[in-house]
């Protein structure tokens, strides 16, 4: 039986969404903007999804505008919301260091376009200072947009203060909440956000389904142009049966929410523990709180995460480090770059991010099996002479 | 994995026979650094072309398939030694240093730290153990596609942990076998140029490496009378005709590079025969050095044929070789390789 740790990527889509949206794929085909009995139909489908949305981000389904995932919704609040501010005179934007590509690249494009952008800095902890938030803002600032959740690291950001922050210049605050939407509970307004993106597939979803969250009365100037579907604010046919299964997702991570989180939680610890005591040269990457419950970053000193990825790959037990570039290949995190983390410390990462399938048995596994895997690798002498 | 036909038989055979095969590709160079601005090194080996073709070989065959990211090992063991020798005046052989340094060294320590038993590669070269235990090592059946002339560094820790699935077998039969297994690379082209310099042009690549290194100077005739100017000793190798920017009455070659005066020496073709020559850094591939003169045939570039010749050994790794004939342009840097028949004995740098 192979051990899946690495649901910070993707998670297996759950047994009842799939069977929903194999419903509605044969079901439920109507054009949702279409005025007949199969519009109607889809619309439904639509509307009881958007709820089940909401309610997992304690928010009005009016404010969820349905995308094709959290690369999407980042890069609707953001350029929306630039775009939206300009003639106001506000052409500054703040983000952080360890955000997702989605929120990093998307804040390089607009700089490239002349937009002012400023990130902030992060220490070791992986934690934004509020401090560096006040330093950096003005009065230019349109949209401030720092994540809830780090996606390597777990660690939960001060995101009600940085909004508060953002707020009292006037600037908007987004936040990149993919990595705690259905981990942690989310309530958007005792956050107080004014955007926020979520992506299915991160919560036994499926790809390609994602939600922006944006309080009533914020305005965007979407990127993409066409019909009016979203209320203006997200052009194209909805994609009914992955919004359907999005809504299914959105429900059941609502349901068990608490009982899972604390489950999880002990395995996480119990497995981060053991670790640490077993494999010499090992330590925690990022704050041990606040952090989800499903994430544990460790580097582990003398080998590469490369190699030690394979060798628990083909040990069958899944996990992951850093990003992978287009060749498949793995790069230096740059999120404990960020964190100005020593570079054999970059290199050594490991992440493992728990989920629904997982069970002590598999964390007594990974425990069995890591430490021989690193001895052994630290080991090797060449061969051919060389080290 | 290379994503080339040869090293896909290799592990799709090996996969027939029922072993338990992992497919490593090697990402052994960032793409956006190997070509001037605005060229694409698409194509050629290990782009991420490659690595597309060797996943999906990995995936029709069925075994798991990794990339290993070795770009600061293949700078430090071979693309540096590749420019250090150009700009030392000498012609380089970086896929020997690959194999013996990178394959067979670091990738081989991967594959022992996977409890992997062999390293197979898509090499057409053969090794065989004798009664005493010993690992022989020699030429691939198809000899038109031998490549012992690189693999001549390898020791018998190496050879005892490497495996040639395909060394056997001609390249027709191994086109025959990729068609047969429904590979999709089975009509894929042979790689011909080195492959971090996909275009060919090394002088280029070396320009772009080491700008600071680059020493204009002078050709020279025999006598030491300058005939022209030159950009730099990397730009040329023994026995080249070709680029030189001389006119004159008989055609001119390459004889002699000296980098410590930036001095490249020409002269008729009939100067660039040699009989003598010594090697350093020479393995025995059986571990044992010859003590007195070995009659052998040397092969002294990839497409040389093997002259007869007889070798002997000297102390620190190094070995002096007469050839019976003299033979054309034997160039410092290159490697010298010494058979039995189809068998390799040893081989070294030119000194």
């Amino acid at each position: 039986m192979r051990i899946y740790l690495d649901h910070n990527a993707t998670t297996p889509i759950a047994p009842l969404v799939v069977e929903r949206m194999i419903q509605a794929m044969r079901d439920v085909w109507g054009n949702a903007s279409s005025v007949h009995h199969f519009g109607q139909q889809a619309k439904a489908a639509l509307d009881e999804a958007r709820g089940s949305v909401a309610a997992l981000l304690a928010a009005d389904p009016s404010e969820v505008v349905f995308t094709a995932g959290g690369t999407e919704s980042d890069n609707l609040a953001i350029r929306g919301a630039a775009e939206a501010l300009e003639p106001a005179g506000r052409r500054h934007l703040i983000t952080s260091a360890i955000e997702h590509e989605a929120v990093l690249n998307t804040m390089k494009a607009l700089g490239r376009r002349g937009w002012q952008v400023t990130v902030l800095a992060v220490d070791a902890t992986g934690i934004v200072s509020p401090d560096r938030l006040r330093a950096a803002i003005t009065a230019e600032t349109a949209l401030v947009s720092v994540m809830h959740a780090n996606n390597e690291l777990g660690t939960i950001q001060p995101v009600a203060e940085l909004a508060e922050i953002a707020h009292a210049q006037g600037a908007l605050f987004h936040t990149d909440a993919v990595q705690s939407a259905g981990k942690v509970p989310l309530d958007v307004h005792a956050l107080g956000v004014d955007l926020a993106s979520i992506a299915g597939h991160k919560f036994y979803g499926p790809k390609g389904t994602g939600a922006l969250w944006l309080r009533r009365g914020v305005r965007l100037l979407p990127p993409t142009s066409g019909g009016r579907q979203e209320r203006n604010r997200r052009a194209g046919t909805e994609n009914v049966p992955a919004l359907v299964g999005l809504g299914v997702a959105a429900e059941l991570a609502r349901q068990k929410l608490s009982t899972e989180g604390a489950r999880l939680e002990a395995l996480r610890d119990r497995l981060e523990a053991g670790l640490l005591a077993a494999v010499p040269g090992s330590v925690r990457n990022g704050a041990a709180h606040p952090r989800v419950p499903n994430t544990a970053n460790l580097s582990i000193e003398g080998v590469e995460s490369e190699s030690v990825l394979i060798g628990l790959d083909l040990a069958g037990i899944a996990v992951s480090s850093g990003s992978a570039c287009s060749s498949g290949t793995l790069e230096p995190s740059h999120v404990l770059k960020a964190m100005g983390l020593p570079h054999g410390r970059t290199l050594g990462s490991i992440r493992f991010s728990l989920g629904t399938s997982n069970t002590d048995a598999d964390i007594e596994r990974v425990i069995a099996v890591l430490p021989p895997l690193i001895e052994k690798l630290r080991s090797l002498t060449s061969v051919g002479g060389r080290k | 994995m290379s994503g080339g036909v040869d090293s896909s038989v290799a592990a799709a055979l090996l996969a027939e026979q029922g072993h338990d095969v992992i497919g490593v590709s090697m990402q052994l160079y960032d793409q956006g650094q190997t070509t001037a601005a605005g060229q694409k090194a698409f194509g050629t080996c290990c782009t991420i072309d490659d690595l597309y073709d060797a996943r999906r070989v990995a995936a029709a065959i069925g075994i798991p398939h990794y990339i290993v990211n070795f770009e600061s090992q293949f700078g430090e063991h071979v693309v540096s030694n590749f420019v250090r020798e150009y700009m030392a005046g000498r012609t380089p052989i970086p896929c020997s240093h690959c194999n013996s340094d990178l394959k067979f060294a670091e990738l081989l320590d991967r594959a022992t730290a996977y409890d992997a038993d062999r390293l197979a590669t898509g090499h057409y070269a053969r090794i065989e153990q004798d009664a005493g235990g010993r690992y022989r090592l020699f030429r691939g059946a198809d000899n038109s596609k031998d490549q012992t002339y690189f693999l001549f560094s390898l020791t018998q820790p190496q050879l005892a942990r490497a495996a040639f699935p395909v060394g056997h077998l001609d390249k027709e039969t191994v086109r025959a076998h990729a068609h047969r297994l429904k590979l999709g690379v089975a009509s894929k082209p042979d790689s011909q140029e080195i492959c971090f310099v996909p275009d060919g042009d090394y002088a280029a690549f070396i320009e772009r490496k080491a700008p600071d290194a680059l020493r204009p100077g002078t050709v020279v005739d025999g006598a030491g009378q300058v005939l022209g100017g030159h950009g730099g000793v990397h730009r040329f190798t023994i026995g080249q005709r070709k680029g030189l920017g001389l006119s004159s009455r008989e055609p001119l070659y390459v004889l002699e590079i000296k980098p410590d005066q930036a001095q490249v020496v020409v002269g008729p073709k009939g100067a660039l025969d040699r009989t003598h020559l010594t090697a350093s850094t020479v393995n025995w591939v059986s571990g044992l050095a010859p003590s007195d003169w070995q009659p052998v045939t040397a092969q002294i570039r990839h497409r040389h044929a093997a002259a007869p010749a007889r070798v002997r050994a000297h102390d620190e790794g190094r070995a002096e070789l007469e050839f019976d004939a003299p033979q054309t342009a034997v160039t410092p840097g290159q490697a010298v390789v010494f058979y039995d028949g189809d068998e390799v004995i040893g081989g070294g740098w030119i000194d």
